[in-house]
């Protein structure tokens, strides 16, 4: 089918998700680290089960990167996304257990689900739009601002659910996280469409290249003509609204809400946007790469899962990768330097 | 000593008292404990751990840092100190220096990842903080310490004072800590070379490196400086609780940034006053006091210290963007 393929490579091409030689060492390390796998653990890495798990379980995990990744590409950074996805999944829980009567169907349940996941999304896009609002026109740096809206919004979550979980939803919730669609996951399906609408924003849209020019030198493009801080708000309010995606998938695969879901994930997708090759002074990334640190933070969970290693110590390994992975772009830029010397 | 208004009006730190004094009026209006000299002095000693961390972060975000992995630092020391004193029975000694040697090599291992990673700190000390703290549940299973030798537990106590009721009260070990490092603090900042070199790092990196400061030296000084009074913090807290649990420090993190935050310290750096950070530190500890006393649950204390905390810095924010408007000038 070469026509086929031929298309797929003009859509890749078309959303800058094709593989540049920057991403090279990453489809490197990751080819690695599944052969390692592999060969360590025979017959129970590699195998349908074990890899679908791992399709259900990346794109919970992925989504929020985006959401960390696009601040960081403008130089900014979003501490809020944790809590702002737990508002809104508590949010559409809250709406879904309250008013879908036991073992209803039709039409009615429908129409809540929908309220729910639109109400969702909106409260995770008003956290977006206040973070913006805040850092852009009262300014306000963007990790104090979003440091304290993450106080707030985790504080408002212990107070709605008073530190219980809310469980317990529809089948058409639950297919959302745990459904398979053509033998694909479900889940996946939404990360594949955030990734791929957020590389042709990124990409082709005026508003991306503020993006990436802000992350490079703000007051040049202000000075360019852009309003800085339009864009500011718009950054703050995407990365708010991948929140509330994130909150979809992550109640639908948990059947439940809680005020501290997740808290681990903040220094994941940091690590997955830097891992990546995202500057974390903003201005560089791609959102190939990104896909590529997810894929290998995936498997070296999945893993090391599979080993038997305690999550606490996965905790501090995510820990020492992201000092590493700093370590080396360190060094390269060193080598760079004395070359050009 | 004559204060002129205008300059006073124009200090942080006048704003934070007016409002400590006037939540201070409400509360003693409105409960009957709030202005006793039990609840106060209580208040006093379980917010002391917090304002030592406070004092170290303070020194961190004057040099224009900041460190989140603290907390984590106190657990790590506070856990080792009680294993060793259990375990081999020694005096007062150990129980100070195992803790302040931690405490500067975690600090140290943060210095050099922000001096030499050249990447902004709050990365850096996430990744600590999880590297820190996963460490230590690993190794322990997140198990708890209680069983304390009898001299840990007593403490040592100067000037008691028993009141008719019998119930005493003394300078106990958390306070003499606290006065202690505030006084240090006080002095590393504004009367040693040090400190007015950690300022100007904050201020300016770039003027500061062209003056010949010697920058990896003053970020040791800056993380071992938050290890150590992070560590003496773990110490205080374990003395206070009798208990060592891995996760009764760690999580109270941004409490501490926000105090400092509220204080003055900016995140930018080559701002932030001894004064103004214990004004912070008695915001906090006297609205979560006063919300208790009041009968407002526990979970809403987050909720308030976000608002205080954003309202805040909007306002600093805001008012030096007004500043920085009236200068402006533009010259065609």
């Amino acid at each position: 089918m070469p026509e086929l393929m031929f298309e797929i490579k003009r859509i890749q091409r078309f959303l800058g998700l094709r593989t540049d030689p920057a991403n090279a060492y990453l489809i490197v390390i990751l080819a690695v680290l599944i052969g390692a796998f592999t060969l360590i653990l025979p017959g129970q890495f590699f195998r349908g089960a074990n890899l679908q798990s791992m399709a259900f379980q990346v794109p919970e995990l992925g989504v929020l990167a985006i959401a960390m990744m696009i601040p960081l590409l403008s130089g900014g950074i979003n501490l809020t996304i944790i809590a702002a996805a737990n508002m809104s999944g508590i949010l559409m829980a809250f709406i879904l257990t309250q008013f879908i009567p036991e073992g209803a169907s039709g039409g009615g349940p429908v129409m809540v689900i929908a309220a729910a996941l639109s109400a969702g999304l909106a409260v995770s896009l008003l956290i977006g739009l206040l973070n913006g609002w805040i850092i852009a026109y009262v300014g306000v740096s963007p990790i104090l601002a979003t440091l304290g809206t993450m106080m707030l919004i985790q504080g408002l979550n212990v107070v709605i659910t008073k530190g219980y979980v809310i469980s317990g939803f529809p089948e058409p919730v639950l297919f959302i996280g745990n459904g398979l669609i053509f033998g694909v996951p479900a889940p996946l399906l939404i990360f594949a469409a955030c990734v791929g609408l957020a590389a042709l924003i990124l990409r082709r849209t005026p508003f991306g290249i503020a993006i990436y020019m802000m992350g490079s030198n703000e007051k040049a493009t202000l000075f360019s003509g852009i309003d800085t801080r339009k864009v500011i708000l718009k950054i703050y309010a995407l990365s708010g609204l991948l929140c509330g995606v994130a909150a979809m998938i992550m109640i639908s695969r948990f059947n439940s809400a809680k005020a501290g879901y997740a808290s681990s994930y903040l220094l994941v997708t940091i690590l997955a946007a830097v891992l990546g090759g995202v500057d974390p002074f903003g201005g560089f990334g791609k959102m190939m790469g990104l896909v590529l640190a997810l894929l290998i933070l995936q498997v070296v969970s999945s893993g090391l899962n599979l080993i038997g290693i305690s999550a606490h110590l996965t905790l501090t390994l995510w820990g020492s990768i992201l000092i590493f992975i700093l370590f080396i772009n360190q060094v390269r830029e060193w080598f760079a330097v004395r070359k050009r010397h | 000593m004559k204060v002129k208004t205008a300059t006073l009006l124009k200090h942080n730190e006048f704003y934070l008292f007016l409002v400590i004094f006037i939540l201070g009026f409400l509360l003693t209006i409105f409960t009957e404990d709030f202005f006793s000299f039990e609840n106060l002095f209580d208040v006093f000693l379980s917010y002391s751990f917090l304002g030592i961390m406070a004092m170290g972060l303070m020194v961190v975000l004057i040099s224009g840092g900041i460190d989140i992995s603290f907390t984590a630092t106190a657990t790590v020391s506070q856990y080792l100190m009680a294993v060793f004193i259990i375990e081999h029975g020694s005096g007062w000694g150990a129980a100070f220096i195992i803790p302040i040697f931690i405490g500067v090599v975690l600090g140290a291992v943060n210095a050099l990842l922000v001096y030499y990673l050249r990447v902004h700190s709050i990365i850096i000390t996430i990744a600590t903080l999880n590297i820190f703290y996963g460490l230590l549940i690993f190794f322990t299973r997140g198990k708890w310490i209680y069983n304390f030798p009898e001299w840990f537990s007593e403490g040592f106590t100067l000037f008691e004072v028993s009141t008719a009721d019998g119930t005493t009260y003394s300078l106990s070990f958390a306070i003499i800590a606290l006065l202690t490092v505030i006084a240090l603090t006080g002095f590393l900042l504004n009367h040693t070379s040090i400190g007015r070199q950690i300022y100007a790092m904050g201020g300016n990196p770039d003027a500061a490196r062209r003056m010949g400061f010697h920058m990896l030296r003053l970020h040791l000084c800056v993380y071992c400086y938050m290890g150590v009074l992070a560590a003496i913090a773990g110490l205080v807290q374990a003395q206070m609780v009798q208990t060592v649990a891995p996760n009764s420090i760690v999580g109270r993190e941004l409490d501490v940034v926000a105090a400092v935050v509220l204080g003055g310290a900016s995140l930018v750096g080559g701002a932030g006053t001894l004064l103004g950070t214990i004004l912070g530190v008695t915001l906090i500890a006297v609205m979560e006091n006063g919300l208790t006393l009041l009968g407002v649950s526990a979970y809403w204390h987050k909720v308030i210290i976000g608002l205080i905390f954003i309202i805040s810095v909007s306002m600093t924010a805001y008012n030096r963007k007004l500043k920085e408007k009236q200068y402006a000038r533009i010259d065609v």
